[in-house]
């Protein structure tokens, strides 16, 4: 199936989406990486001057240009994913997440929350980072650019059918990686 | 001579190096297209779409433009030896305003970035000496994606050639996803720890479809191809037909007690473009 998603959405369209399904998604997406996951976690919830539960989560660390109008996405694509599956279960948990963008594919860990927080895992073509910039409109903010660097800063894209995704581990416990892994 | 020219020329060959594949890793993604169905058949299309906008556009085709990685091959008639390094150096800091490119060099202790892309021996260059007086550079952009699922194996001699094969693929399949396969495979055997790395690294060089001169090397990267292919990963390790577009075996002697075996990713984007320097100045990219 095909699905074309204006965020947020609730856990009813979550419960939909399956394993081989192609998302594309229109609206507000955070980038965090590593070092994003660790601080927002280490954060009260009300020092977080966002909320990441009405957005998409895209571990994307992108090269941005800055203008005289203000931040421009040069190239964007998705970072690996695997290194965040030890902050994720309790990131999803806290932020109220239910859209992962990523690429490679998450761990048991993430696996299990999925299902508990009725969450999904999708997959970007990784290096598609011209194709992804292609399709962000705006850049609203970003946070913590002067402790976290360019890659690691959180920034927020508005995005227009930002895809294809693949959803690639779902809320009822399917996972193409892990199938793949077991041959 | 005009080194400020010299080093426009070099920016030109960063950016060519970022922003256009070259036709060989082109032709074999197309060559994946036709083959592949389904999921990742839409993620090689997604690739091919991803190629022709960064080259039309003249953006950088993957956020992670890298770690600045040059193969200096150096005429030893060149007049101006000492100059180069620091004529790349100098290069890679206005590239990566230019292009741009992201600011990928961070202390390992302060996690300090300095925010040009250069720092403690980076850009990272090797450098070899030629007969005449030209300089020829190439450009190895290297992503941390790839570079994270490089393997060095010090396996025992006993295990032999089939031995290698194995651990190869047994490593490949590991990686599965995570290098953004398909990817090219470098494989340096023998030598030693860091001489199999940077064997591996090397072999990267050779465009994709040429095979080790070595009848008996060229038959195991075949034979590879097709192992880690049959593994069923595919491009973004979300299924299929293509998990490699290419295997580049080099081989150095070993030490009768080692059988070093180092492996070197790099994903589906397979960034190198080349320059040469003539001993006048002038320069072209290639």
């Amino acid at each position: 199936m095909e699905y074309h998603l204006d965020l947020p959405v609730g856990s009813d369209v979550i419960k939909k989406l399956r394993v081989g399904d192609i998302v594309y998604v229109s609206g507000m997406i955070f980038t965090a990486r590593d070092e994003a996951h660790h601080m927002m976690l280490e954060k009260d919830k009300k020092d977080i001057p966002f909320d990441p539960s009405e957005m998409a989560l895209y571990h994307c660390g992108p090269l941005m240009k800055e203008t005289k109008d203000g931040w421009e996405v040069v190239s964007a694509g998705p970072t690996t994913s695997s290194r965040m599956e030890i902050f994720e279960d309790k990131f999803i948990e806290r932020f109220g997440i239910n859209i992962i963008i990523g690429k490679g594919g998450m761990g048991e860990r993430t696996e299990k929350a999925l299902q508990k927080y009725i969450c999904v895992y999708t997959s970007y073509t990784g290096g598609a980072g011209a194709l992804a910039a292609d399709k962000v409109e705006d850049v609203p903010a970003v946070y913590w650019l002067d402790e976290l660097g360019m890659p690691e800063a959180v920034w927020i894209f508005e995005v227009k059918e930002f895809g294809p995704l693949v959803v690639s581990m779902d809320s009822h416990g399917g996972s193409i990686y892990r199938d793949l892994k077991k041959g | 001579m005009n080194f400020e020219d010299i080093k426009k020329g070099v920016v030109q060959l960063i950016k060519k190096a970022e922003t256009e594949l070259p036709d060989d890793v082109i032709k074999s993604l197309k060559n994946a297209y036709k083959v592949e169905e389904g999921v990742a058949k839409a993620q090689i299309d997604a690739i091919l779409k991803n190629i022709d906008l960064a080259k039309e556009s003249g953006r950088p085709m993957c956020q992670d433009t890298g770690i600045q990685t040059f193969f200096v091959e150096v005429g030893v008639d060149f007049p101006h030896i000492s100059k180069l390094k620091d004529l790349i150096v100098d290069a890679v800091k206005k590239a990566t305003m230019e292009v741009p490119l992201r600011p990928n060099t961070v202390d390992p202790f302060t996690c300090e970035n300095h925010k040009d892309n250069t720092g403690e021996h980076i850009p990272y260059i090797t450098w070899d000496f030629v007969d005449g007086s030209d300089v020829f550079i190439t450009s190895l952009p290297k992503g941390g994606g790839s570079e994270n699922m490089s393997k060095l194996g010090m396996l025992k001699p006993g295990v032999g050639i089939e031995g290698v094969k194995d651990f190869v693929v047994d490593e490949m399949i590991k990686a599965a996803g995570n290098p953004c396969p398909p990817t090219v495979v470098g494989i340096g055997i023998g030598g030693g720890a860091d001489l199999a790395l940077k064997l591996g690294k090397r072999s990267l060089l050779r465009p994709v479809g040429v095979r080790n001169k070595d009848k008996t090397i060229a038959a195991m990267e075949e034979e590879l191809i097709k192992r880690i292919n049959d593994s069923g990963i595919g491009p973004m390790g979300l299924g299929g037909k293509t998990t490699v577009l290419d295997v580049h075996i080099e081989v150095a002697h070993r030490h009768p007690a080692s059988l070093p075996v180092g492996i070197a990713v790099q994903c589906w984007a397979d960034r190198r473009a080349r320059m040469v320097i003539h001993s006048d100045g002038s320069w072209e990219v290639e």
